[in-house]
């Protein structure tokens, strides 16, 4: 093995494996399929997937702290939603602003404390919150499924905002995959991330704050989602609370998954939300290209993330630590 | 002469009774009849969600009629979620309250059929509204989705202009739903007669806004000269029109697609132009559909099952140029409406 959180290359891992079907799909549609290698495509196939992919940050971040945040969407989506009503009934701006940000920084708190201190798996606690978020927004703070964002508003300027011709989100996604991979990286607590994800027991043996470094986990990927639902919001003008209901949270799992962040925490990392990323891109533009029905598109989708598991299943088997530990 | 004056007064007086006496005694029969089959009858409205605009139109006019003439109105709300929907008329249908008429709003073409069998059994009317479903219910109240598709086509073509490329994209919902399924139906049934248009591209947005604006972007880099678009429900053309605006096609590109008729969904878009036509449903017609066979049926004295009765809504493809001030109803207006009682 290699150091931790940096996939290995001597050997064939599932990062690489998608990689490659990114790189052979990417090929084989740029000979194949007419106006698919144009900057322009290039650029809306990055923007489709640059809301996932923040989305994914936040996920990964927490998926390598052997965690995972089902409340991500119900989060994006209400969030912003009760900003927008605030701001429609009369609000001003900065206090809507911020009792949503106090707000998310309460759920993030909620979901990591009982993760952590209450030691309730965070799989049920991030489920629960995330019904609990979607149902009380819902019923007590906003009338409607979708909240228009108010005429002349930061917000829906922000969707018009280009630099180059490339939309604000593709900006937007790349300053914090940077951010995450320095944090990752770079950083004290972010190097301890991946030891908590390994083994929890022994990183709190060797004295890292594992419990308060879960908290600020969830509480990070709150603000993640936060970003995600403005940015939705500032390009369709609007926010529809049904996404919650999409299968948006399990594209995101996809993602992060698919790229090669093991459900079993402590390995992956930004890279491999961005090679997870760049293949969904580039099916979903190449299968809307072809004009794919929708039923089939699932499909297609769905038997990619099962072959990569059976891979990462073959290649990455499960060792005696993770068979004793659990998965998430 | 005061003798005569007393005759006289005598007299009109008698002739006035005689005359207004007949009145009193034939009363009307009709209000008595009325009150005894509707008094205490219960409906029930199970929408898809009570989240969007074309359920709370219809609940706001439904709960004023219902009431008025002294029933019960409930609803229920699934959120889109199909299982919570059938969990909600099994429930209904199982209470010692069971409603008396049960509206439902169809997710797709098979999920309620069972169901639905079982509140008639039961002794409850079941009338669909906006959605078919393969079920021959008591009544269908909404739009007849081939011909609303082909108003949308007509609509598309008009748009586009003798002179354009005569290419059009269609956004679809997806393919389980009838709306979705019927709607492209009456669409082409239009373009076969005009051989000379073509459909270039017909991706699904799932009922989803992102989604409709990633698919409408990809359309459009395919074919930049599409002159027109329908997209097949004004809840997710939001996506299409920002992919257009995103596009720098405004203008070029003649968006279509079909909506409740809510203000700000369709009537504000209209005017601004990000709409080019949307084919409205008249909803306080519908719902005045809905309330006159209700009433109908409640005094039928017939059983549940035994009549199946389509009532479809008037359409009418709107463009700016023949918006009017009633051409929409006002979500705002009614929920203050509702407030301020």
């Amino acid at each position: 093995m290699n150091a931790i959180g940096r996939p290995s290359f001597r050997s064939l891992n599932q990062e690489g494996i998608v990689f490659a079907i990114a790189v052979a799909l990417f090929a084989a549609a740029a000979i194949g399929l007419p106006g698919f290698l144009t900057a322009d495509n290039i650029v809306a196939i990055v923007r489709s997937v640059s809301v996932l992919g923040i989305l994914a940050l936040g996920m990964a971040v927490v998926i390598i702290g052997r965690g995972i945040d089902l409340s991500a969407v119900a989060i994006m989506a209400m969030s912003v939603a009760w900003y927008l009503q605030l701001l429609n009934t009369g609000t001003p701006d900065g206090l809507a602003f911020a009792y949503v940000l106090v707000g998310v920084l309460a759920i993030g708190l909620l979901n990591g404390f009982l993760v952590a201190y209450a030691d309730v798996p965070a799989i049920f606690v991030t489920l629960a919150t995330g019904s609990f978020v979607f149902g009380y927004v819902r019923s007590q703070l906003i009338t409607q499924d979708a909240v228009p964002v108010p005429q002349g508003h930061w917000v829906e300027l922000l969707g018009g905002l280009r630099f180059l011709d490339i939309p604000v989100e593709v900006f937007v996604f790349a300053g914090l995959a940077f951010l995450f991979f320095l944090f990752l990286r770079y950083t004290k607590w972010g190097r301890y991330i991946y030891f908590a994800g390994d083994n929890p027991v022994a990183a709190r043996n060797i004295g890292i704050p594992v419990r308060p470094m879960l908290v600020l986990r969830y509480v990070l990927s709150a603000f993640v989602a936060l970003i995600a639902g403005l940015l939705t919001a500032a390009s369709l003008h609007s926010i529809n609370t049904r996404v919650v209901n999409s299968t948006l949270l399990y594209d995101i799992v996809l993602v992060a998954v698919i790229g090669g962040i093991g459900l079993s925490g402590g390995r992956g990392g930004v890279r491999n939300v961005l090679v997870g990323a760049a293949l969904i891109g580039i099916l979903l533009n190449a299968m809307t290209i072809i004009d794919i029905p929708l039923l089939y598109q699932n499909l297609i989708k769905a038997a990619i993330l099962l072959g990569a598991i059976i891979v990462d299943g073959i290649i990455n088997p499960r060792d005696e630590q993770t068979a004793q530990q659990g998965d998430i | 002469m005061k003798l005569i004056r007393t005759l006289m007064a005598a007299a009109t007086a008698l002739a006035v009774t005689a005359f207004v006496a007949p009145t009193f005694a034939a009363d009307d029969p009709g209000p008595a009849a009325y009150a005894k089959a509707l008094n205490g009858k219960r409906v029930m409205l199970v929408p898809l969600a009570m989240g969007f605009d074309l359920a709370q139109g219809w609940a706001h006019y439904l709960k004023k009629e219902v009431e008025g003439w002294g029933g019960t109105f409930e609803t229920r709300d699934p959120n889109w979620v199909v299982d919570a929907g059938a969990q909600a008329i099994t429930d209904a249908i199982s209470s010692d309250t069971r409603p008396d008429v049960l509206i439902i709003h169809a997710p797709d073409l098979n999920s309620y059929s069972k169901l639905m069998k079982k509140a008639q059994a039961a002794g409850t009317y079941v009338i669909l509204v906006d959605n078919p479903a393969n079920f021959p219910a008591d009544a269908f109240v909404g739009s007849d989705w081939d011909r609303l598709g082909q108003l949308e086509a007509e609509a598309a073509i008009k748009g586009c202009g003798p002179n354009s490329s005569k290419k059009i994209g269609l956004v679809q919902g997806d393919q389980a739903n009838s709306s979705s399924l019927y709607q492209y139906a009456g669409i082409m049934k239009v373009l076969d007669k005009n051989p000379d248009f073509k459909v270039v591209a017909k991706p699904d947005s799932n009922w989803d806004a992102t989604t409709s604006r990633n698919v409408t972007t990809t359309m459009l880099q395919q074919n930049p000269d599409i002159c027109s678009i329908i997209d097949f429900w004004d809840g997710d053309a939001t996506g299409a029109s920002a992919a257009i605006r995103d596009a720098k096609l405004d203008g070029k590109v003649f968006l279509v697609t079909t909506g409740g008729g809510e203000k700000a969904a369709d009537c504000d878009k209209l005017a601004d132009g990000t709409y080019g036509a949307v084919v409205m449903t008249d909803l306080a017609r519908q719902s005045g559909d809905m309330n006159a066979i209700i009433k109908f049926l409640l005094q039928s004295g017939q059983p549940a099952g035994t009549s199946h009765t389509y009532i479809y809504t008037l359409e009418k493809a709107t463009t700016k140029a023949d918006l009017k001030p009633d051409s929409c109803w006002d979500l705002k207006a009614l929920q203050a409406e509702a407030a301020a009682k």
